[in-house]
């Protein structure tokens, strides 16, 4: 199976569907549905398995979602199963399932279909920005046309049902992907994260459950999926959501104030290192671009390279510089590759504008 | 609340109270807190409350590690073990075990979010349709006539709307 068409094609997060803004990377929701009478892939035998993944094929490959790329799991190389991982449009877990696990992609890279991961299918719609409602539409009309030709496993009390009563109800996960390096900077995030918890939202790293959370960059999510509506979850988010932004805001502000001159150092030597080093790993790059999509919202780069930063933050993953090398790389000669593809990209970058921006410039002490 | 109280079982002050109301009647013991943990203790229901309540779980652990679910097999081990049930009978099977669970975990224990209306119109078509054939069964059996033929114009009309339920076509 060749994955580089579907690599190659502009993609949402990499293309930026919508025009990035500060902050908030993307948006995504997911909704986990189960095929009645089926018991639920865990459980599932191999047959039974490949029984549903002919029909999520049949059914919604070629009916709601026609058009969109059909791939079996056993049929992707390791490097290409990672590629995919790095792209958000498999899971980890879905990547190590055996037969019968498959994803279906749409054109656009808004929406993916896990099948045969925890539950039999896993719906989900990316946008980039904050764009809730977007996502919302797309993946409630893709949902009901699916259930016109599809039984889901459903109970009027327990609503959905799901391998794992934590997904029971709705079924959904509503998550955002937030840049918070002022936070980070601040020593703050502990005391967020903790606040975050309490209001029933999870907070993890880039790439989900158990990831780490390098590069600044935390997926903030709901925690309870039964008892509540689909809109008010998603309201809910969203308000929480909006707490985040507006402390991450007054870091900034903090930091701008305070240590603005430590800051500008901090970004500058970032830029001299992308722009001439030789040898970079996935955790540098991460921090390193972390900074780079801070100074464009500081003014320091222009706004366009918004879109440019929040593509490499996906394109020096490994499995993506070791695919762009058309094949397995080790781990030294990766973060060489990594680095020439910095260099160059921040070669073609206009400098960073000190000192044009007032907010910049240190205060001046008031005698 | 200032009576100074002992433990139904020995002197020593009370310390865990309990009251069980069964049949409208009030139980009340009152324990100290060696004796729910001492052998020999007098009052047999009394204890047996007392080790209900203070032990939960035991008792209702017990019962529950008997349960399979019909239809996967699965059994409250398996559950502990992968976090996760094998197939949807297994939470009408679990029922008792998943209640108190999921009012921890979730806001509520009642789905109040969308509704698979044409999945659902789906099946109690479905279900009304296997009732319909049976009750024709039972009118030719029975030689009433009239009434087959009624039934069978009804089974005719909800075939026919599950056939235009399922919407997109296989062509294209």
């Amino acid at each position: 199976m060749n994955i580089l068409p579907l690599i190659e094609a502009k993609a949402e997060l990499t293309d930026g569907g919508l025009p990035p803004e500060p902050i908030v990377l993307s948006t995504r929701i997911r909704l986990a549905r189960n095929i009645a009478p089926h018991h639920f892939p865990g459980r599932a035998d191999e047959s039974e398995r490949a029984e549903i993944l002919a029909m999520a094929f049949g059914k919604i490959a070629d009916g709601p979602l026609s058009g969109g790329t059909k791939i079996r799991v056993e049929d992707l190389s390791p490097l290409e199963r990672q590629v995919l991982v790095e792209r958000h449009l498999i899971s980890r877990e879905l990547s190590e399932a055996g037969a019968g696990a498959g994803v279906i992609i749409d054109r656009a890279q808004h929406i993916s279909i896990m099948v045969n991961e925890e539950d039999h299918l896993r719906l989900q719609a990316v946008r980039s920005g904050f764009n809730f409602k977007m996502a919302w539409t797309e993946l409630d009309a893709l949902d009901t046309a699916i259930e016109e030709d599809v039984d889901y496993a459903f109970s009027s009390e327990l609503g959905y049902l799901t391998a794992c009563p934590t997904n029971l109800g709705t079924g959904m996960r509503a998550s955002a992907m937030l840049h918070l390096p002022g936070l980070v900077m601040q020593e703050h995030m502990e005391k967020v994260i903790r606040m975050v918890n309490q209001l029933g939202m999870a907070v993890r790293g880039l790439f989900g459950e158990g990831s780490e959370a390098t590069g600044s960059i935390f997926q903030i999510s709901n925690q309870q999926t039964l008892g509540e509506s689909e809109d008010s979850i998603v309201k809910r988010l969203i308000n929480v959501l909006h707490a985040i932004i507006e402390q991450e805001e007054n870091a900034r502000k903090v930091i701008r104030e305070k240590r603005a001159l430590k800051l500008i150092d901090k970004i500058g030597r970032a830029f001299g290192i992308l722009r001439n080093a030789h040898l970079v790993s996935s955790e540098e790059a991460m921090n390193l671009l972390s900074l780079m999509r801070l100074a464009v919202d500081l003014g320091l780069l222009p706004a366009e390279y918004r879109t440019h930063v929040d593509r490499l933050f996906i394109e020096t993953q490994p499995g993506h510089i070791q695919l762009s090398a058309r094949g397995e790389v080790d781990p030294g000669e990766r973060d060489q590759r990594r680095a020439r593809t910095l260099r160059e990209e921040f070669s073609s970058l206009p400098g960073l504008s000190f000192g044009t921006k007032p907010d910049v410039t240190p205060k001046k002490k008031k005698s | 609340m200032a009576k100074p109280e002992q433990c139904s079982n020995c002197t020593k002050p009370a310390t865990i109270h309990l009251t069980q109301i069964v049949n409208n009647q009030i139980q009340k013991v009152d324990l100290c807190e060696d004796c729910p943990f001492k052998k020999g203790v007098t009052d047999p229901e009394g204890f047996s409350l007392a080790e209900f309540l203070l032990k939960p779980g035991t008792l209702m652990q017990a019962q529950a590690d008997q349960l399979e679910c019909p239809s996967c097999g699965f059994t409250p081990a398996d559950f502990k073990k992968v976090g996760r049930f094998g197939c949807p009978v297994c939470y009408e099977t679990f029922k008792g075990i998943l209640k108190p669970m999921l009012s921890n975990m979730h806001k509520d224990t009642v789905h109040r979010g969308k509704v698979p209306d044409r999945a659902l119109a789906r099946v109690s078509i479905k279900r009304k349709l296997t009732e319909l054939e049976s009750h024709l069964r039972e009118a030719v059996d029975e030689e009433k006539y009239e009434e087959a033929a009624a039934l069978r114009d009804e089974i005719k009309l909800l075939r026919s709307s599950l056939a235009e339920a399922p919407g997109p076509s296989d062509d294209e």
